[in-house]
């Protein structure tokens, strides 16, 4: 990135060239936020109205709204061109001032007082902390107990709307993203059918507690489905890979995605087994030891905490995948196949590895989703969920465990709590427009693992390719 | 299934095959010079869709139109589908993904770029036009035009095949004769060395994605005046138009065309015999096995690079 280098200080190629005044970027740019402020009034603007096709156009551009996101784009415009050498002397400063002391030898000085000491000792602590937390494992097993304990206690915090909202979407996307963060993220294949396994998942629990209108061959307790869902996923994972993985990276996302839709129209139309959009029921959680039995009811909480021990457990487990054997070939596969493969590693078994773990996990999920609600339809397995799904591990930073937890609990959070601020109808663009941003300003996501982030500066320096799909589009630009 | 019955299904198929092959080219054209999966192509399609409707909203048809009248609406239409799917399709291109190629983004971060574009235009549509179907204002009295070996042909089946019959041409000569077209097909082969030979990438990318736009616009319009349009109507189309695109060989303009009919008369022949409901199973059944024995499509990929 060498924005702002040549800002202003060598004559640019453009004065060289014959330009009229509105092709000099200056002007380019004040086009582009005019537009943008167009476009932000149409997204914040009324809804359409039935029978009056231009009713919002009409009303967005002669309400007061347009006028207020014109001058804020007019401002940032205005800060951007006319104040530009002072905030970067600025924004320089600050980043000198929170400089690692190797980075400025010369800083021999004592910290300067008021704002600029305050700024130096700031960083210098959080330094320090940092450090302790990364090279002393007793900083971060604690501060994973005391995370774990706030995480124990929050249902006790929140109403009861937020518990279901926390088991029933934060918590089943939680556990559907780390088995996608293996596919996508650590094994670097697309996968746009992920929420089919979810759906095999939750149908197995269903058949296999006699939910479904066809009768299972023994009904199981809930937790005895979870062994037979995850084998059911592997199986179709395996089936599902084992003739897709050779194909090209972007192939298997479109195989996946129809995988998914024939999941879904299965689900759906088949409602001799399934009971298609009507739905079928599900048994709840139970156990049962004959000395004591419990059974997880209406109330969330419950479901709350045994959730979250399936999503400590997987997270123990993978965790402790990323850095073995498995997950370095995975890495290798990731960052370059054919060198991957000329140095032993068999791809196409770590991918149909990687395929087969992350379907088990969805298949966990689906379990638990089915048996907390107690009853499924096909309309809950939309293909737009594997989608999002997937934008939900990059957003996090994919490869990241922390960072896929922290942007699926954050974006699967945000609708939910826009529901009262903005129409429910919107949030969905509200998404969209922020994975655009989010992709442009930082697409490494939210909180990426420190490979991950060396892959994406390699590969914007034109080494390398950060993901199984190839090459970069439009290869290196000067 | 007599063989006139038959007959009425293939030509079904032919009319949504020859809409998919006008699709299928805007993504096959986006995915040679990029290779990147332009999720938001079908909602340049949607856009198309909307287009024409607003046009036609605004220079309201009279009550029956005829004759010249007709061809005047329905040349409105096609024009206005056409120019939102352009000014949809550049303006993706600028602000979504040109800054990316500017920082040389991997591949993966473009997909998901695409995919929030998508839902964010989707949903703008339907958040300013209203989340129901709109009917096209009727342009023509919807008459058999033709019968052939027993199967009516409409005025709409026509102008789909027809409409797309010329676009298909129009892309190959502008593709294979003109000078944006080598400019296309260069960037697909190596974008540096087109970049030396002094082709300049950002404008061909550009006109590029313009191109696939105008197509996306007016498939967009023809689709809706063969049914209806709705803020979601490009998802499916979209994707079974991407699958056409791979079945055919991705980055190969004629392996688009024939892709697109495939799946078009597969998808009529899944609903005759089986159910509407399993529309789009035959279509991904059939890409999956095609792609296990032939995993360059089945006119083999022209993309320059292979991965």
């Amino acid at each position: 990135m060498t924005a702002g280098v040549t800002a202003g200080k060598t004559p640019s190629a453009a004065r060289l060239r014959k330009q009229s005044w509105y092709q000099q970027p200056r002007y380019r740019r004040l086009f582009a936020m005019v537009i943008t402020a167009v476009v932000m009034a149409q997204v914040t603007g009324v809804q359409g109205a039935r029978n009056d096709l231009f009713y919002a156009l009409e009303e967005n551009f002669t309400g007061t709204g347009i006028w207020i996101w014109l001058g804020i784009f007019l401002a940032i415009w205005a800060v951007r061109e006319f104040l530009h050498g002072w905030l970067r002397g600025f924004v320089d400063r600050f980043k000198e001032l929170a400089a690692a002391p190797s980075d400025a030898a010369a800083r021999k000085d004592p910290p300067p007082s008021g704002v600029p000491g305050l700024v130096r000792r700031a960083a210098d602590g959080s330094r320090a902390v940092r450090g302790l937390f990364r090279t002393h494992r007793g900083y971060q097993l604690g501060g994973m107990a005391a995370l774990l304990g706030l995480l124990i206690l929050l249902p006790l915090m929140v109403s009861t709307f937020w518990q279901q909202v926390m088991v029933d979407q934060i918590g089943m996307f939680l556990l559907i993203a780390i088995g996608l963060n293996v596919v996508v993220g650590w094994a670097g294949m697309l996968d746009l059918g992920f929420i089919a396994f979810f759906a095999i998942g939750a149908y197995s629990a269903a058949f296999w507690t006699g939910g479904l209108p066809v009768e299972p061959p023994v009904e199981l307790n809930n937790f005895l489905v979870i062994p037979v869902a995850v084998l059911t996923c592997l199986i179709a994972g395996v089936l599902l890979g084992a003739p897709t993985l050779r194909l090209r990276g972007d192939y298997l996302a479109i195989v996946t995605l129809g995988f998914h839709e024939i999941v879904y129209l299965t689900a759906k139309n088949w409602t001799e087994f399934t009971g298609g959009t009507r739905g079928a029921s599900s048994d709840r959680f139970s156990i049962d030891l004959g000395f004591w039995s419990y059974e997880w009811g209406l109330d969330p909480a419950p479901y709350y905490w045994l959730q979250l021990a399936f999503i400590v457990g997987v997270l123990f487990l993978f965790l402790r995948l990323e850095h073995s054997r498995v997950g370095r070939a995975w890495t290798a596969i990731r960052e370059d196949e054919v060198a991957a493969a000329s140095t032993g590693v068999d791809t196409v078994r770590f991918k149909l590895l990687a395929f087969a773990i992350g379907a088990s996990t969805s298949g966990i999920a689906g379990v638990i989703y089915a048996s907390k609600l107690g009853f499924i339809n096909s309309e809950m397995f939309l293909v737009l969920l594997s989608v999002l799904a997937l934008s939900y591990v990059v957003f996090g930073g994919m490869g990241s465990i922390p960072g896929v937890l922290l942007g699926t609990a954050i974006l699967v959070w945000l609708p939910e709590y826009l529901r009262d601020s903005v129409d429910p109808q919107d949030r969905y663009m509200y998404l969209g427009g922020l994975l655009v941003v989010m992709m442009i300003y930082r697409p490494q996501g939210l909180w990426p693992s420190r490979r991950r982030q060396r892959e994406l500066r390699m590969s914007q320096e034109g080494t390398g390719a950060a993901d199984a799909l190839g090459a970069q589009p439009g290869g290196a630009q000067a | 299934m007599s063989l006139s019955d038959s007959w009425d299904v293939l030509v079904l198929g032919l009319v949504l095959g020859s809409l998919y092959a006008v699709i299928a080219i805007g993504y096959t054209l986006v995915y040679g010079v990029l290779q990147l999966l332009n999720f938001a192509h079908s909602e340049v399609f949607m856009a198309g869709g909307f287009g024409g409707v607003i046009a036609l909203t605004i220079f309201e048809p009279a009550v029956d139109p005829s004759g010249m009248q007709s061809v005047v609406y329905v040349l409105l239409g096609i024009a206005a589908g056409a120019v939102l799917g352009g000014v949809i399709a550049f303006g993706l291109e600028k602000a979504a993904y040109r800054p990316l190629r500017r920082r040389n983004a991997p591949r993966l971060v473009f997909l998901i770029t695409a995919i929030g574009a998508s839902f964010f235009l989707y949903n703008l549509a339907g958040k300013l036009f209203g989340r129901y179907p709109i009917a096209m204002p009727s342009m023509y009295e919807n008459k058999t035009v033709f019968t052939l070996f027993g199967t009516s042909v409409s005025v709409t089946q026509l102008l789909i095949v027809g409409a797309a019959l010329v676009m298909l041409v129009a892309v190959d000569v502008i593709v294979n004769r003109t000078k944006l077209g080598s400019g296309i097909r260069a960037v697909a082969q190596d974008p540096e060395v087109a970049a030396l030979m002094g082709v300049d990438i950002d404008k061909v990318v550009s006109r590029t994605f313009v191109l696939g736009g105008l197509l996306g616009g007016v498939a967009g319009f023809l689709f809706g005046t063969n049914l209806q349009v709705e803020y979601t109507m490009g998802f499916l189309p979209g994707i079974t138009a991407f699958a056409a695109a791979v079945l055919g060989g991705i980055g190969n303009v004629r392996g688009a065309v024939l892709g697109g009919l495939l799946l078009g008369v597969v998808e009529a022949f899944t609903v005759e015999i089986w159910s509407d409901a399993w529309r789009y199973v035959g279509a991904f059944a059939v890409l999956v096995l095609v792609l296990m024995f032939r995993p360059t499509g089945l006119l083999g990929e022209r993309v320059g690079r292979t991965a």
